[in-house]
């Protein structure tokens, strides 16, 4: 078999960028450290917008495991984008607080690898590496503040609890192998045939589910193993009630890991998400949007509730964090079967949601850092008076709070009145209120931390005005006008993520074109 | 008539001014109130030219305007979403309504001087919405605008409030985004339901959804909106919230805000879903009725000057809502009307009140007597505004509730009854007000009050000019409310009422 090593490349840049910062950090021990972050940043960025010019027009497969086409390069990009506020938000702090930097950089490094082979991956065993190539950068890092406890517990739940939900994903992989005899999501030759065998056309070859036909017994194997794989995923995204270890590892988690955690894992999760149920089991759809339906619904309303009760601001981030999770779900759930182009639409919306729920995430995160580095404390309560101390940070914050809260003029309304009038179109009227409601509540808890901002008179001993360091003030104006861009204009931004979507459909529209040709 | 660019007008003046008021350093407070002053005059020199030159022979919807915003993605067609501006003859009215109070309110606004440019940013923000209500075409874009009218109101009530601010505030909040969920919901369904692919309300308004589907949806656009204009029992955040919020955003509260409430049962449910009507607009009038009723029991029984108004504002918003329930043309006239009439009242009275109250630091009426010694004009003012409240024939209440009444009377006269009574009931707690506070035996405690400010005065004969003019010539209103009503689906024909004007035809 020919492998086009070529179209890997990004992967291989990216792998030999961690070696790299961490070995240059044995060799310039003399230098100020926080070089390693902005040279991190700028190689990330670099990479990111070459990999978005050389590859955005490719459409191919590496040895039909890693599918190299739209979905994969935006995602690409985005990852590393994420990657690259991530680590400009972490220098200072990385330089006040944490030991052992340019392992802190690699490491983040890895873990956007690991992202950006999860996007890719179209087998099964391959995206559980990826996974958990992903996963064990994040355990670290999670851990990386070693000489506090917190984040020496936040990691140990995180690595226990995710090793857990690996073994069980693996467990469902082996099922699904079972019951189909591949690991393949999905493929087609040119001519619109199947290549070989694979999931999606071993599902397909059952013939609805639904109808009581059940050829081969393989109905209960499939079935588990789908609840199954969805429940490791469960894990990894924190949906209800698989979220134990999310409040620890976020609140233990030095503040940047929080923020690449929330917003990093979460699209990658997504991202595997998004690939393995359109690619593989959408001809299986019918089985699981109403375990994957229950699933959002338990996660929105368990998530907003749990956050009304927080002090602390990361804890807070963490539940609205599972709740925005329960949002996302729902656009798995818009998903259909049979209309392939209400497929598409869901997909592109959940797509379009998470690029600006992430970008919202960050911005939350980028301000709290900035506050954090000048305070070195992080309770809903010591935000108080902040819009008299540091305007501009309280007014990012409240922005990105409205619009996780989903009001108007900000990414969180227009996202998800798309997304939730997807799952309204396909059937699922009483979960889009839950999510509307669930909204509703939500705005209670973001607004009590708005009102800290700018209710009150700062306290305490410290309560003069201070500066944001230029690089995250930067990033930060990027952020708001990013999440104010896309809640007034999606249009775009759409376009380019609906033409991506379009690859993850292919074998679908193919197979029911063949079936309106017979 | 196409000249749609005067209602882009309304969103892109006071948009642009919040912009532009972003960018000046907060240190030149002048400034920013100037541009806010100069905002409001020319809003409301727009907002008079769209009410004088809309051509009530005409009727319908004019000034009709459409760009594209999102289309042709996921779900949505051709003109999916679209910025589409229109007004007909019952927003018409409106439009003038909060070109006034907005006016008014920059006026009253001039003494605030904690985080001066923060107030008038979010200030605009609120009057952009409202504006965007009255004349958003789409549904996405009018609800759009809804919330930004809607979210404001926290900030503006948490930082410049009074008496109680955070509990009202986050009361407020929560029960007003607590009914846009409904409203949410039920665009939602519509729009799935019409199948059309967009969300343009005068594609949807040619829809002919079913009576079952209109049953079904039609509370969640009628209690959605009816949380905003005081429904009762979901009315109870309107106190509260009016008592903890500075004066100018009490104006335009009651003035406007909860008519957006009253406005979007007449959009989205009696326009959108005519065929739920029949069901569910008896409803609307009792809750109205009762409303009216409870309020002006629970206004007498007040001592705070300003939850006797916000109790009033209460009773006063059933009226509007039992004129729309009559479902005749008479009955919803009376309540554009009202809405109107109410509108300016509302807003005299908050700003009269926020003009003593800067002073005394007090609003209970207990304390007050004989005021009229030190303040004259603020007792001609705040006695202008009790009597067009009280529906004394001449100012504009009268109009207003005479057209209510007589609606009702032909629907539901049981119903006409109560809204009698509760009108003989304001005159009981607004005289009893002046009476005490305003007259009576003077308390040497007040000694040192001085009156009315020339801003506030400014303010208030800007807002009595229209109850003059209303109460003494209706026929400029009727004449651009009647046509729009009669086209309303639904809605029965009982004849005219003062509609004498020949120019209507009609």
């Amino acid at each position: 078999m020919d492998l086009e090593y070529q179209l890997i490349i990004p992967e291989f840049v990216m792998a030999g960028l961690a070696v790299v910062v961490i070995a240059a950090a044995l060799a310039f021990r003399n230098v100020d450290q926080k070089w390693f972050g902005y040279a991190t940043a700028a190689a990330l960025g670099i990479i990111a917008v070459v990999t978005a010019i050389a590859y955005w027009n490719t459409h191919d497969d590496f040895g039909n495991v890693l599918a190299v086409d739209h979905f994969t390069v935006l995602f690409r990009v985005f990852f590393l984008g994420i990657a690259f506020f991530t680590v400009l938000a972490a220098v200072q702090f990385a330089g006040d607080r944490l030991k052992n930097h340019a392992e802190f950089y690699g490491l983040i490094v890895f873990a956007t690898l690991g992202m950006m082979l999860l996007a890719a991956s179209r087998e099964l065993l391959t995206a559980y590496l990826s996974l958990e190539l992903l996963s064990f950068s994040f355990y670290i890092l999670v851990g990386f503040n070693k000489l506090n406890p917190f984040s020496n517990e936040g990691s140990l739940k995180y690595m226990l609890l995710g090793a857990f939900s690996s073994a069980l994903m693996l467990y469902g992989i082996s099922l699904i192998y079972g019951v189909t005899g591949t690991t393949l999501y999905s493929g087609i030759e040119p001519d619109g045939v199947a290549a070989g065998r694979n999931i999606a056309d071993q599902l397909a070859s059952f013939g609805g589910f639904g109808g009581g036909v059940d050829p081969d017994g393989a109905r209960p194997g499939l079935l588990i193993g789908l609840v199954l794989i969805t429940a490791g995923l469960g894990f990894k995204v924190s949906a209800v009630p698989f979220h134990q270890w999310t409040p620890d590892a976020y609140q233990g988690a030095p503040l940047p890991i929080t923020a690449f955690l929330s917003a990093g894992g979460k699209a990658a999760a997504f991202a595997f998400f998004l690939r393995l149920f359109t690619e593989a089991f959408l001809p299986a759809a019918n089985e699981w949007v109403w375990f994957v339906g229950i699933l959002a619904a338990l996660t929105m309303i368990v998530g907003n509730l749990m956050a009304l009760q927080q002090t602390n601001f990361k804890r807070l981030m963490a539940y609205s964090s599972i709740s925005q999770v329960g949002y996302l779900l729902v656009g798995i759930v818009a998903l259909n079967a049979t209309n392939i182009a209400q497929s598409q639409d869901a997909a592109s919306a959940l797509v379009l949601h998470l690029i600006g729920y992430v970008t919202t995430n960050i911005a939350v995160f980028a301000a709290i850092i900035a506050f954090y580095n000048r305070t070195g404390r992080d309770d809903i309560v010591d935000l108080r008076g902040l819009a008299e101390r540091q305007p501009f940070l309280a007014f990012s914050i409240a922005a990105a709070l409205f619009s996780l809260a989903g009001m108007p003029l900000f990414a969180g309304f227009a996202t998800k009145f798309i997304m939730f009038q997807a799952a309204f179109n396909n059937g699922f009227l009483w979960l889009g209120a839950i999510g509307v409601t669930a909204s509703f509540v939500s705005l209670y808890y973001y607004l009590m931390v708005i009102k800290q901002m700018y209710l009150y008179e700062p306290e305490g001993a410290d309560r003069e005005r201070f500066h944001v360091s230029r690089p995250l003030a930067g990033a930060l104006v990027v952020l708001v006008a990013g999440v104010l861009f896309i809640g007034l204009y999606p249009t775009p931004l759409f376009d380019v993520i609906h033409s991506s979507t379009e690859s993850l459909f292919e074998q679908a529209a193919a197979l029911s074109a063949a079936a309106v040709g017979k | 008539m196409d000249a749609g660019e005067a209602l882009l007008l309304l969103l892109l003046i006071p948009g642009g001014a919040m912009l532009l008021t972003l960018f000046v350093p907060s240190r030149h407070v002048n400034v920013v109130r100037y541009i806010a002053l100069i905002t409001t005059i020319a809003t409301l020199i727009d907002s008079i030219w769209i009410f004088a030159v809309y051509d009530f022979a005409e009727g319908g919807y004019q000034f009709d305007l459409q760009y594209p915003w999102i289309e042709n993605i996921a779900f949505l067609g051709e003109n999916g979403i679209s910025l589409h501006l229109a007004v007909d003859g019952i927003a018409a009215p409106m439009v003038l309504l909060n070109g006034l109070v907005g006016f008014a309110g920059v006026l009253v606004s001039w003494k605030i001087t904690h985080r001066v440019k923060d107030f008038f940013i979010l200030f605009m923000a609120l009057f952009t919405g409202v504006y965007g209500v009255y004349i958003g075409q789409d549904l996405f874009f009018w609800f759009f605008a809804y919330e930004l009218a809607v979210l404001p109101m926290y900030l503006l009530i948490v930082i410049w409030g009074s008496t109680n601010k955070e509990y009202g505030a986050m009361k407020l909040t929560m029960v007003l985004v607590g009914g846009s969920v409904l409203i949410f919901i039920g665009i939602f369904a519509v729009f799935a339901e019409a199948g059309a692919g967009t969300f343009d309300m005068a594609v949807l308004r040619e829809v002919n959804f079913g009576r079952s589907f209109a049953n079904t949806f039609f509370p969640f656009f009628m209690i959605g909106c009816g949380i905003l204009a005081g429904l009762f029992p979901f009315h109870t955040w309107s106190p509260d919230g009016h008592v903890a919020a500075p004066t100018a955003v009490s104006m335009l509260h009651a003035g406007v805000l909860m008519k957006l409430g009253a406005f979007g049962i007449i959009r989205l449910g009696m326009e959108i879903l005519p065929a739920g009507t029949d069901f569910w607009m008896p409803v609307l009038l009792v809750l109205g009725g009762v409303a009216a009723v409870y309020g002006a029991i629970s206004a007498i029984h007040q001592t705070d000057l300003k939850f006797v108004i916000g109790y009033s504002s209460v009773s006063h918003m059933g009226f509007v809502l039992m004129g729309l329930g009559t479902m005749n043309n008479i009955g919803v006239n009376g309540a554009v009307l009202q809405m109107f009439s109410h509108g300016v009242m509302t807003a005299l009275f908050f700003a009269m009140v926020g003009g003593l109250y800067d002073q005394a630091h007090t609003r209970d009426i207990r304390v007050f007597g004989g005021l009229v010694r030190k303040m004259p004009l603020f007792v001609i003012f705040f006695g202008i505004a009790g009597l067009t409240s009280l529906g004394l024939p001449g100012l504009s209440g009268f109009v207003a509730e005479f057209h209510i009444f007589v609606g009702a009377i032909d629907t539901f006269p049981l119903f006409a009854a109560l809204g009698i009574l509760s009108a003989a009931l304001t005159a009981i707690y607004v005289l009893r007000l002046m009476g005490r506070a305003a007259l009576g035996p003077f308390n040497p405690r007040w000694e040192s009050l001085k009156d009315l400010s020339r801003w506030e005065i400014a303010a208030a004969i800007v807002l009595i000019a229209p109850i003059i003019a209303m109460g003494v010539w209706p026929d400029p209103f009727i004449d651009r409310i009647a046509p729009t009503v009669a086209d309303l689906p639904q809605v029965e024909q009982i004849g005219n009422l003062f509609t004498l004007s020949s120019l209507t035809g009609r």
